[in-house]
């Protein structure tokens, strides 16, 4: 499997966080997003995610790197969605193995968080009153 | 000089169009080349706020002067997750 994804087919949660596991690591935390029902006051039914693909698996790389180095982690794992989703299914999932749990939440926490500020994905947000790319500019 | 131009999500909908090929002088710089673009795109321009760029699939600044051959990338604000 490959450890940076963008892909249009769905996740498979449990062999991602099972692909980083290692003998050295003795915590294995995972962040697994999923399309809501609702956001910023509206209804949503579907999501609908647009990506630069070549780009954005270089961005995972990047941030997993930055982690690693920051953190003493032993492996990361970072599967992202593209493409057409309904509420429910899962949109992205990270996978950090470290040998002590401390470490695999900080490091879990800062790829969530950096590729919600870095990676080149969007989405848009369809409702029933009609249809919006997301700007979550402060 | 050469270069292409990639558009996504708001920007590609304000264009109708995925890439651009697009004919620059020498030194140019990332965002005059946006400037230039949303002259022949005013929809472009009224999605522009925010814009973020990146060479050759790398986040870099407005500033970063381009070269022949460089696939540039206007990157509206990012949501993804």
């Amino acid at each position: 499997m490959k450890r940076f994804e963008l892909t249009p087919l769905p996740l498979d949660e449990g062999a991602i966080v099972a692909s980083v596991q290692a003998p050295g690591a003795g915590a294995v935390v995972s962040f697994a997003g999923r399309v809501r029902d609702h956001a910023r006051g509206r209804q949503v039914v579907r999501l609908e995610y647009d990506a630069y693909p070549e780009m954005a698996e270089r961005v995972f790389a990047q941030i997993a790197a930055e982690a690693k180095e920051k953190f003493a982690v032993v492996d990361i794992a970072v599967h992202h969605r593209s493409g057409e989703l309904l509420v429910g299914d899962l949109s992205v999932v990270v996978a950090v193995a470290a040998a002590h749990r401390g470490s695999a939440f900080d490091a879990c926490r800062y790829v969530i968080d950096n590729l919600k500020l870095r990676a080149p994905i969007w989405k848009k947000e369809h409702g029933p009153d009609g249809a919006v790319w997301v700007d979550e500019r402060p | 000089m050469h270069i292409t131009v990639r558009f996504f999500a708001a920007h590609r909908e304000a264009t109708g169009q995925p890439t651009l090929a697009l004919e620059l002088p020498e030194g140019t710089s990332a965002a005059t080349a946006f400037q230039r673009v949303c002259s022949r795109f005013p929809a472009l321009k009224q999605a522009a706020a925010g814009v973020a760029f990146a060479v050759n699939q790398a986040h870099t600044s407005g500033e970063h002067v381009l070269h022949a051959g460089d696939e540039l990338a206007f990157l509206p604000p990012m949501s993804g997750g």
